[in-house]
């Protein structure tokens, strides 16, 4: 399978990369990893008649913290993240979990977090993650760079907030606070495969023991990642316990829109999310020293 | 557009559409067909080459022009001369192939993953072969293949 011809632009700056995506508009796609856009060009899902690759801009490739923000520039790999120095600290936990997942380790060496991002796949990995982060992307346009929050970013299927001609630079997640922890819980039929039902969680407790932020997401639950903001809300304020767990993993399933596949029907997908989510919320109060 | 690749040492410069894959490039504008296409998909890693020394990509998921400028190791690029490469002689020995379709593939993600971690567990040796199918030996030779060659590579036998 070969893909539909297109015109190759190699992009040296990001100034550069703007102007061909200014001058070639909703023709035009970013490829960065191409590790989602080459196999959609193959099948001829995408058929951009314009490519603009982005690899060889130096500048974009780093992952960085700066003022409370860790930063991820446009061509950081996949294993960039799963390799970093920090990745360890159980703060970074949800991202770590994440970056050991995705695809496989073959395609997390060329495949990066803001083209996952912006390719927004319904069964995405990235996506859930950077909604249970509050994550935000750096979005380059004509009136210059915005910051759009995810929930704003991730718009329906395959789609996002970057419109024609406009490029993203940068991910950003907010660096959580000491008493912070994550998980990412996966089911996938074999590695590689996209996933049947995914979590991501994130929490921060207070000094006494409540939870004082929940971050709690969902993927191949919908047409792009999803926000679960009632069990967010259930456990805010509260003293971790089983029955609060039952009752966000509840919520869930409840908030989960899957679609029925080869890998499951639609009963057992939600079911499924509730309990990756109450997995997801043991694990990360299991890294902090809370079990249940 | 003209590329200029650099496979295995040697220098290829050709003409090539910007929507030529890479897989095909090697194998139809280079003529080295060591490395194979198995699902076309990007799903089973029989097309993995190395990029610029440790990065194993699936070149079935890369464009050759992406690849100008760039150094790339197939299969036909390991061994030095008659001399297998370690790699090569571990899945000789273990006999960590059957078919052998999806070897070229195994040997160069191996090559990368040995370059990152030169010491893998059997985990981490099952973990990098993840994205890369074999449908003939059930992977215990290949892991063992792979434990024999990083061995080796970590304590060469002298000559």
């Amino acid at each position: 399978m070969i893909p539909a011809a297109f015109d190759y632009i190699r992009a040296h700056s990001a100034d550069e990369a703007f102007a061909q995506l200014q001058k070639h508009g909703a023709d035009a796609r970013v490829l960065a990893g191409g590790q989602s856009l080459i196999p959609a060009m193959r099948f001829r899902l995408a058929r951009p008649s314009v490519l603009v690759d982005v690899n060889g801009i130096g500048d974009f490739d780093y992952i960085r913290e700066n003022n409370g923000t860790l930063c991820i520039g446009a061509t950081a790999r996949d294993v960039a993240v799963e390799r970093a120095s920090w990745i360890g600290d159980r703060r970074w936990s949800l991202l770590h979990d994440v970056s050991r997942v995705v695809a496989d380790p073959v395609v997390r060496q060329t495949g990066t977090v803001v083209g996952s991002l912006c390719h927004n796949d319904p069964a995405g990995d990235w996506t859930a993650a950077a909604l249970a982060s509050r994550a935000s992307v750096v979005v380059r346009g004509k009136s210059g760079p915005r910051t759009v929050a995810i929930d704003e970013f991730l718009v329906d299927s395959f789609t996002t907030a970057v419109s024609e001609g406009e490029i993203a630079l940068e991910a950003r997640f907010p660096v959580p606070d000491d008493r912070s922890a994550g998980s990412y819980q996966k089911i996938e039929r074999k590695v590689g495969d996209f996933a049947t039902a995914a979590a991501a969680v994130q929490l921060s407790l207070n000094a006494d023991g409540t939870i004082r932020t929940a971050g709690v997401a969902l993927s191949a639950a919908g047409p792009c990642a999803v926000r679960v903001e009632e069990a967010e809300r259930l456990l805010v304020g509260q003293k971790p316990t089983a029955d609060l767990i039952r009752a966000a993993a509840a919520a869930a399933a409840k908030k989960s829109e899957p679609q029925a596949d080869l890998r499951g029907s639609v009963p057992y997908k939600k079911n499924l999310a509730g309990v990756l989510v109450a997995r997801g919320l043991r694990q990360a109060l299991g890294r902090l020293g809370v079990t249940l | 557009m003209k590329v200029t690749v650099t496979v295995n040492g040697t220098v290829y410069e050709r003409d090539v559409q910007p929507r030529t894959l890479l897989a095909y490039f090697l194998r139809e504008d280079c003529g080295l067909t060591g490395t194979h296409v198995g699902c076309d998909t990007s799903s089973c890693g029989c097309c993995v080459v190395v990029l610029d020394g440790n990065r194993a990509v699936k070149s079935c998921n890369m464009f050759a022009v992406q690849a100008d400028g760039h150094q790339i190791l197939t299969v036909e690029g390991l061994a030095n001369g008659a001399t297998l490469h370690p790699l090569q002689q571990g899945f000789w020995d273990q006999h960590g192939l059957q078919c052998g379709f999806c070897t070229p593939g195994m040997l160069l993600t191996s090559y990368a993953l040995l370059k990152d971690n030169p010491n893998p567990s059997e985990a981490d040796i099952r973990e990098g072969l993840s994205g890369n199918l074999c449908r003939c030996t059930g992977y215990q030779n290949i892991v063992k293949a792979v434990q024999q060659a990083a061995g080796q590579m970590r304590e060469p036998v002298s000559a």
